[in-house]
């Protein structure tokens, strides 16, 4: 088709001018790549490998970096940000893990069994539960939820029990991991649903023909055939963990601490401080050049992991694409 | 109702006589076609035909609109029975309430009785039912997994505890077997049913419905996306089964029915207008609708 | 001769679950399960912000501005974070519409070469996949150099303070652009192919005919992206706690009217929720609440607008 439509000097310019705001986009991440690097680049040359390490407080040592005198040659640079990453990481992965399993029993259940009046009130539901913003879910955390694990959940006694290492103020890890599921298991959902509607009804029929019964069916037949939109659900909601900020700093308690499995229970009731929140919240010192490029450094470490899982997000939705199963 | 006799045909006036080719001379080549091979039971064979599932005044109705309206016909273990007529006419809703698919739709209505082996279909489990009927669809739709899973996947569902592979492999081999597609994939079992081609895909769903051990196999139209010599195979198939199965198979080509029907069912504007032996029904209609519809007047 | 079917037993498959393994009736459940908790959450949030909002929100904090120290407790409204959403959700998507809108109709017009095609359509996933925290921190580094004064407030020394509206609403921009591209992609490979080919056997150019028959008829879609990604400019708060400064107040910068504005730092709706609660310093959470609840209204009544243009705009190919 492209041949044969005539093509003028308008159109060559037009192509070429197109292209070139299209074009905006790479350069734009290009810059932010190399920027954003060259900024974090003298915190990790300062503590190589031992950035990812653990150490003494980091609290203590990022207001070190923070009190740096005020000449180049004495900044203060170290830093073993292990427990920045651990938090980062168990929130995340915690999120990740319930949110997946919730949404795609949504999922099913929206695209299965549910009856038509409340199939009609789930999806506005999800949308919904996908636009609020994440200050507000922080704001309902923050005032709601944190005291209720704070004064309820939490007994004197275990607060006695660990008040030497941290202090357990329901600021923690379980309302943060509870939160963060709500905020991204929709995002899981509306593409799982889509995946799960692309499903050839030819296979629906062959299965409930032959006396499977309607459970069995999705689950063997159309859940294994989405098994690549599950994939992508799973990576792009992993990015959006990672990235999120706000509600985070407002709710899980802003301490360098690294919760400790072995602590049983009281595990989940632990504070933490992932790295996006730990960027908003030192936000007002980036006039301090060596904070500033600490917080720099962190948010190298999450545009490579969100830029790595996009690219991967990308190629899961590939042999989904090749089906026709989604767009 | 009366039909009005087909319109005059409108000759085309030449210059010249139209040049004709000649037939070659001689034996006839094997480019002629044969008469076809009709395979239905003959009359007068002895085979015990056992009845299998009884339809009495079945209606069924999409959203108040009848598709199919007061049908009694019966279904015989040992025979098969074709349901024919022009598009529309209620015989794949027919068929696909025999084991109670058109319950997939919401706004289906249906009234009237079905049995099977006189058991009320309502009475029993909708599941279990779709295992003694099973059904083969128009387009072939094997699912996405391998030939293997692909044949097993009802046995492992109706097994109480999970099969182990080795246990399943006999029943497997059977099922091809009896679809005539062992010879053809039996090396590899494992590859992707979707890469087969239609015809074999078609032969592996008939394989795969016949792995749960049905009673009765009904078949929509199934080799109207095939070429004809996977047509004639699965025609071939059919006759084998109907020796232990009950078939019933819808199609709109009459030259099909003509050659694998014991029993033919004429259903037009869902209404079933005769019923009855295949060679009475192809042979001497007695409905005038059927007769016209045999002719050709109508579509 | 016909007769009507008797009145009909059943209209719907009733598969009793008697026949299902126990794991599968338990998953039935599970499902059920998530379901409803879906709604139940989606509810809780909706009606306790209702609540909260309705006690807290009076028309005068709508009109007030900010009190003018740090504590937020005794007066003062939020008119001036109001103005800052506005200001930014409105020029963050005016910047992201022409970049969306050309990059999709490149895209899908032309898209040569392919590689270059490919690594566009990679490029928005990213952008996509971005925290907005990492957005905020590229922009500060890329607008404190000195060759983007002109953007923000210089101080003495040179340091240029690379915090100010323009800056917010451009990298808000970002935030948008993924949302825009999208709809207006879909709402182009919508259109079917006949009505190019009659274009262009008009003897159109494929520029005429983007201008004079695709743009018109995509306009549904790219007014649908716009709306979903001034939703998303709205509700973000890392850019502006960010690239806004952090006054409460809007503080302009320099004596040209409005862009002194721009130029200068402020709040919005999001900073100031952000600000009054316990992670912050204004420690008014009855004034978070307030703000809260009008950002939730602002943001869903800016989804239902794309639900009101999606479905009328969806019907016009079939």
């Amino acid at each position: 088709m492209r041949r044969l439509v005539r093509s003028t000097m308008s159109d060559k310019r037009a192509e070429r001018m197109l292209g070139a705001l299209a074009s905006v986009v790479l350069l734009v991440i290009v810059l932010m790549v190399v920027s954003v690097v060259s900024k974090a680049w003298p915190s990790f040359a300062h503590n190589g490998l031992g950035w990812f390490g653990s150490g003494p407080n980091v609290d203590h040592q990022l207001a070190d970096i923070f009190n740096s005198p005020a000449d180049s040659s004495h900044y203060v640079y170290k830093l073993s940000a292990w427990p920045l990453l651990y938090g980062t990481a168990l929130i995340t992965g915690g999120a990740l893990v319930i949110g997946l399993v919730f949404a795609l029993l949504a999922a099913i259940f929206i695209v299965e069994f549910a009856p038509r009046p409340l199939r009609r009130v789930l999806e506005p539901v999800v949308r919904l539960l996908a636009a609020v913003p994440s200050v507000i879910y922080g704001l309902i955390g923050v005032l709601v939820l944190v005291p209720f694990v704070g004064n309820q959940l939490i007994s004197t006694h275990r607060k006695e029990s660990v008040i030497y290492v941290v202090q357990l103020s329901g600021n923690s890890l379980l309302v943060a991991v509870a939160i963060l599921t709500v905020m991204i298991t929709p995002i899981m959902v509306a593409l799982i649903v889509v995946a799960l509607r692309a499903v050839p009804v030819g296979w629906r029929e062959g299965s409930a023909a032959l006396g499977v019964n309607r459970w069995r069916t999705v689950w063997t037949i159309s859940v294994r055939a989405v098994r690549p939109a599950i994939i992508a659900a799973a990576v792009l909601a992993t990015a959006r963990a990672l990235g999120e900020a706000i509600m985070l700093s407002m709710v899980s308690g802003s301490v360098g601490f690294a919760p400790n499995p072995l602590d049983g229970l009281t595990f989940v009731f632990e504070p933490t401080r992932p790295l996006a929140a730990a960027i908003v919240e030192g936000a007002e010192g980036f006039s301090v050049k060596p904070y500033g490029q600490t917080l720099y450094a962190f948010g190298a470490i999450l545009l490579l992991s969100s830029l790595c899982l996009s690219l991967g997000a990308h190629y899961a939705k590939r042999p989904l694409r090749r089906f026709g199963l989604t767009p | 109702m009366e039909l009005t006799p087909p319109p005059p045909v409108r000759r085309i006036v030449l210059d010249e006589p139209p040049t004709v080719v000649a037939a070659p001379a001689g034996p006839a080549t094997a480019a002629t076609p044969q008469a076809p091979a009709v395979r239905r039971r003959t009359a007068g064979t002895e085979t015990v035909v056992r009845e299998r599932m009884r339809v009495e005044r079945l209606s069924v109705a999409y959203d108040g609109k009848a598709a199919v309206r007061e049908v009694s016909l019966t279904i015989r273990a040992g025979e098969v029975l074709a349901l024919i007529g022009p598009s529309g006419c209620g015989k794949t809703t027919l068929l696909r309430t025999l084991n109670r698919l058109t319950e997939l739709t919401p706004t289906a209505q249906r009234s009237g009785s079905l049995t099977l082996d006189d058991d009320d279909v309502d009475a029993l489990d909708v599941t279990e039912l779709r295992r003694r009927v099973t059904m083969v669809f128009q387009q072939p739709n094997p699912f996405p997994m391998s030939i293997f899973d692909n044949v097993a996947y009802a046995l492992r569902e109706q097994a109480r505890r999970r099969p182990r592979r080795s246990e399943l492999a006999g029943a497997v081999e059977h099922a091809l077997r009896r679809a005539g597609l062992w010879d053809e994939v039996g090396d590899d079992l494992d590859r992707p049913a979707l890469r087969l081609s239609g015809g074999q895909q078609q032969r592996l769903c008939i394989a795969r419905a016949l792995a749960a051990q049905p009673e009765v196999l009904l078949l929509d139209e199934p080799c109207s996306a095939l070429d004809p010599r996977s047509t004639e195979t699965i025609e071939r198939l059919i006759v084998e089964l109907r020796e232990t199965l009950a078939v019933v198979i819808v199609t709109h080509n009459l030259q099909q029915a003509y050659r694998v029907a014991d029993s033919v069912a004429f259903m037009f504007l869902g209404e079933l207008v005769e019923n009855g032996p295949a060679e009475q029904v192809f042979g001497a209609p007695r409905a005038g609708r059927t007769r016209d519809y045999l002719a050709g007047t109508f579509g | 001769m016909a007769t009507t079917p008797a009145v009909p037993s059943r209209t719907r498959a009733v598969e009793s679950l008697s026949t299902w393994r126990r794991g599968d009736r338990i998953a039935l459940a599970l499902c059920w399960a998530a379901g409803i908790a879906l709604c139940l959450i989606a509810a809780a949030i909706v009606l306790y912000m209702l609540f909260k909002g309705i006690q807290t929100l009076r028309p005068a904090l709508l009109a007030e501005r900010p009190a003018e120290g740090a504590s937020q407790r005794e007066a003062g409204g939020f008119l001036d974070p109001l103005v800052g959403t506005v200001v930014l959700t409105v020029m963050g998507t005016a910047l992201a519409v022409p970049l969306g809108v050309a990059t999709a109709l490149w895209l899908v017009e032309y898209g040569r070469p392919s590689w270059l095609a490919r690594a566009v359509e990679s490029g928005i996933e990213v952008v996509a996949g971005t925290p907005s925290i990492v957005l905020a921190i590229f922009g500060l580094a890329l607008f404190s150099q000195t060759a983007f004064g002109f953007l923000s407030f210089t101080a003495e020394g040179n340091a240029v303070f690379g915090r100010s509206f323009l800056i917010a609403a451009t990298m808000m921009s970002f935030i948008a652009l993924p949302l825009v591209f999208g709809s207006t992609r879909e709402a182009l490979q919508a259109i079917p192919a006949h009505v190019r080919e009659a274009s262009y056997a008009l003897g159109k150019t494929r520029w005429a005919t983007i201008r004079r028959v695709l743009l018109p008829s995509i306009r549904p879609g790219i007014a649908t992206g716009s709306a979903l990604g001034m939703g998303r400019i709205a509700g973000d708060t890392a850019i502006v706690v960010v690239l806004l400064g952090a006054t409460l107040r809007l503080d302009a910068v320099g004596n040209v009217p409005v862009l002194s504005t721009l130029r200068g730092t402020g709040s919005t709706l999001t900073s100031y929720v952000y600000n009054n609660s316990p992670a912050g310093e204004g420690n008014a959470f009855d004034k978070a609440y307030a703000a809260a609840f009008v950002l939730l209204l602002v943001v869903i009544a800016l989804n239902f607008a794309v639900d009101v243009i999606a479905r009328r705009g969806s019907s016009q190919w079939s």
